[in-house]
């Protein structure tokens, strides 16, 4: 029995103890790592893939999985600096235009895994790939900045306008002066809107049961193919806004940039199954996993590891995550949802 | 290559005997000393209820499951399998209900014929795919298959299906082949393919253990019958022709129980079922379910009762006919329709239809109503609870707490949980498919009391294959045998004898 409750304990706490004691550790050896602007370093490097994180754990609670969430993003990325630079739109157009963006994506998807019985990995791996072709296909494969030359011999009159870099650049004034970033500010905001909805309102609840148990969630009543469209439209959505955050610190339509988002993302959301022992896909985990990530790596980099590593330091934390919540939760058996 | 030079003198002879089987599960006593014998060119037909312990039986046959006690005899060799493996190469071959088990089914027909040759040992290292097709044409060819070998099995049909997983445990050479309902997804006609399969197999020497529900198989193809309830043999038929009827009586028990039941005519009418037909060339079936009334719908598998759960759920489309709730025409799309409507179903199969094992007792009980238990899509956490204490303690549900995750409940508890999920709020209709399926006596009493002290203001359908069930519950029993409605008794001195002739349509056949 004490043996068994500290099993529960350790399943329970022990993610986040082990985050607790990496933040000591490093405050301790790495002179400068427990400063506010660390912080803001460390929040600011996580914010755009835990906004993606966000996404991809809504679909990971129905029992889904969306692999196109990196080509979404990096799609709003070239879409916002389309419309700025060449089309010429204001801020809030090109922002709207990529939310829309965003949800027809997770529309497809949804209608693809819902009606066309497609297997969800696979339509989602085929609206990656097509995205990832498609933002190529205006630009003929170029990057997309100021002042850039037309394939007509033109130059682009169009301009990132200052309201747009606002929503990557701004910083606000805590406790030290420009502190946190805008990013920062809607990933937490994301957060928790996420995390009402998922544990809070009748909804969520829903979403649960679809993922544990498709077919007793439809014979009591739930519209199974409505709550998984809507899943996979918010994971669209949120990538959409994880792209828009991007391309608005970057100034430019990168078209190289955001390679890493998918793999970090969904790394974060599946790390957050071991947060609190909860054993399944969580926002709160989900933004856990985020942090632990970059606080591990903000810190290495601080202790002068190189940053080749860095890749091999993330695989190493969700083998471990994953051994928690898989061959420890199901030491302790079946659980419940409290 | 299938070589079948079985010796007539073998035939009638013992090949495989089992003594004093004994297997439990836990504290539950599945199997309690079944004794039985195998004979060379054979078919027994081993007939039970749900839950009597046939399938427990098969899986210690197979290999699947040791037994706690007993013994197990093939020809004269003690026969004791410890894997599937085991039980194969002592020639015990098993084809399980559930068909694709036993093909694979992105493959095609010839390499299915021929997989146990590719995991041989000794078998080359690569797959010579002509001389392939050719071995598999012959086993083909012996059986009776006509389709084309190079046929992906995934694009045939069901019965083909069947019948290559029959062919492939024939590649085996069994001395005994088990048969798990074969014929459970096929046609008249596709089973009489599988008839004639059988009878070659039995004029072979092969004893065959033939698993079946099926009034129709056993008439065709038993040469005997034995039939289980409760773990153990309840009955033996080998006098021809063979008495389907004790067959019946022996597998379903009759014993009357000492519920009491005050029948109850009931008020109004509220569910009116029209002129359904449930299945095809069946004659169409009218019902009426009464205010405060509990009507128990009984029958044996395939016999339609599922499928008019179904109908009234709004999982199936009748075929035509109509329903009618408190006199206004009702038809449902989806349970959502059903639930808007006031039907409530608890559906049979719990483990895949109504448990989220990911939930806990609250969570699982309040899940069809959470819009009555939130605002604004909020949930309101306490009320959930308090309502879900309530159930707890009115069904009875042993639990620590309602914060129990479900799957820590014993299977009567969790029914519990599930049907007391469709009491919380009130309902025109109460549907409870099979409510009695894998709980124990003690549970199904508690859950029948429920039913019946709660019955007014509704009407209430039990759908029961158990005959015992039905008669503890019901105020009304309504037999179904295949598709058609074959009787209605009122439950106070039941004819059983002219009942259980209903259920298996032996009234029908004389």
């Amino acid at each position: 029995m004490n043996s068994n409750n500290l099993l529960n304990f350790a399943i329970r706490f022990g993610f986040l103890i082990l985050l607790f004691g990496l933040v000591l550790y490093f405050s301790i050896s790495a002179n400068g790592f427990a400063s506010p602007r660390s912080a803001a370093f460390i929040l600011q490097s996580v914010s755009i893939t835990g906004i993606l994180a966000l996404g991809v754990t809504c679909t990971l609670v129905v029992d889904g999985f969306d692999l196109s969430i990196g080509s979404v993003a990096t799609t709003a990325l070239m879409l916002s600096a389309y419309a700025m630079v060449i089309l010429e739109l204001s801020a809030f157009s090109a922002v709207l235009l990529c939310l829309l963006m965003g949800a027809v994506v997770g529309l497809i998807n949804g209608l693809l895994i819902v009606k066309c019985k497609v297997p969800d990995l696979l339509a989602t791996l085929g609206m990656m790939f097509l995205l990832i072709g498609l933002q190529r296909i205006p630009t003929q494969g170029n990057s997309i900045a100021t002042g850039m030359r037309l394939p007509d011999g033109s130059t682009a009159e169009g301009t990132f306008s200052a309201a747009f870099l606002w929503l990557g650049r701004h910083r606000f004034d805590m406790f030290v002066e420009k502190l946190v970033p805008m990013p920062v500010v809607i990933f937490l905001i994301t957060a928790l809107v996420i995390w009402i909805f998922l544990e809070l309102t009748r909804h969520g609840r829903l979403m649960y049961a679809i993922g544990s148990n498709e077919r007793a969630a439809a014979l009591v009543g739930a519209n199974v193919n409505r709550y998984k469209i809507a899943a996979y439209m918010i994971s669209g959505v949120t990538a959409s806004i994880g792209g828009i955050l991007l391309a608005a610190r970057l100034g430019r339509g990168d078209i190289a940039s955001g390679n890493n988002l998918l793999l970090d993302s969904v790394a974060a959301a599946l790390i957050g199954f071991a947060v609190l022992g909860a054993a399944r896909a969580n926002a709160f985990g989900t933004a856990i996993g985020a942090l632990f990530v970059g606080i591990l790596l903000q810190g290495l980099t601080m202790m002068n590891a190189p940053y080749y590593t860095q890749d091999f330091v993330k695989g190493a934390v969700l083998v471990l995550a994953l051994v928690f919540t898989f061959y420890l939760s199901a030491k302790r058996g079946a659980g419940g949802k409290s | 290559m299938l070589t079948l030079n079985i010796l007539g003198s073998e035939l009638n002879m013992k090949t495989c005997e089992i003594k004093g089987l004994n297997k439990s599960f836990g504290r539950n006593h599945v199997l309690r000393g079944i004794d039985l014998e195998l004979h060379a060119g054979e078919v027994v037909v081993l007939m039970g209820a749900n839950g009597a312990g046939k399938s427990t039986l098969v899986k210690v046959l197979c290999g699947f499951h040791t037994a706690d006690a007993g013994s197990m005899m093939l020809g004269d060799e003690e026969y004791e399998p410890l894997d599937a493996a085991a039980a194969i190469a002592r020639g015990v071959v098993t084809v399980h209900q559930s068909i694709d088990d036993g093909v694979i089914p992105d493959l095609d027909v010839a390499t299915n014929l021929m997989l146990n040759r590719l995991t041989e040992p000794g078998a080359g290292l690569m797959v010579r795919d002509r001389a392939l097709r050719a071995e598999a044409q012959k086993i083909a060819d012996t059986m009776g298959l006509t389709m084309d070998v190079r046929a992906r099995v995934a694009d045939l049909s069901v019965a083909d299906r069947q019948m290559i997983a029959i062919a492939r445990a024939m590649a085996y050479q069994p001395k005994v082949l088990i048969l798990d309902e074969p014929t459970s997804s096929l046609s008249a006609s596709e089973a009489e393919r599988l008839f004639n399969v059988l009878d070659r197999l039995r004029a072979q020497g092969v004893a065959i253990l033939y698993i079946s529900h099926r009034m129709s198989d056993i008439r065709r193809i038993a040469d005997r019958i034995v039939c289980m309830r409760d773990g153990e043999i309840s009955g033996v038929f080998d006098q021809s022709p063979l008495d389907l009827d004790s067959a019946v009586t022996a597998m379903l028990g009759h014993s009357m129980t000492d519920v009491e039941i005050a029948v109850q005519s009931g008020g109004a009418p509220i569910l009116e079922i029209d002129q359904i037909i449930l299945q095809d060339g069946s004659a169409p079936v009218s019902l009426t379910a009464a205010d405060g009334e509990i009507v128990a719908v009984t029958g044996l598998l395939g016999s339609g009762k599922s499928r008019l759960a179904d109908i009234i759920f709004g999982l199936h489309a009748p075929q035509s006919g109509s329903l009618s709730i408190d006199g206004h025409p009702y038809a449902p799309e989806a349970p959502a329709d059903a639930v808007a409507a006031g039907v409530f179903m608890s559906s049979k199969d719990r483990s895949t239809n109504a448990v989220i094992p990911d939930f806990d007792i609250a969570n699982n009980m309040t899940l069809p109503f959470l819009r009555s238990f939130s605002h604004l899509s909020v949930l309101d956490q306490r009320a959930q609870r308090t309502a879900a204490n309530d159930m707890i303690r009115q069904i009875g549900v042993v639990c620590q707490s309602n914060r129990d995750g479900i799957g820590t409940l014993s299977g009567g508890n969790q029914q519990k949980v599930m049907i007391s999920r469709w009491l919380l709020e009130d309902c025109r209709v109460l549907l409870l498919d099979e409510p009695f399926q894998g709980v124990d006596i003690g549970a199904r009493r508690d859950i029948g009391d429920h039913i019946r002290g709660s019955a007014k203001g509704r009407a209430t359908l039990v759908f029961a294959a158990e005959l015992d069930e039905a008669l503890e519950i019901a105020d009304r029993i309504v037999v179904l045998n295949e598709g058609t409605l074959a009787g209605i008794h009122e439950n106070s001195n039941v004819d059983l004898e002219a009942l259980i002739a209903q259920v298996s349509g032996a009234d029908r056949a004389q």
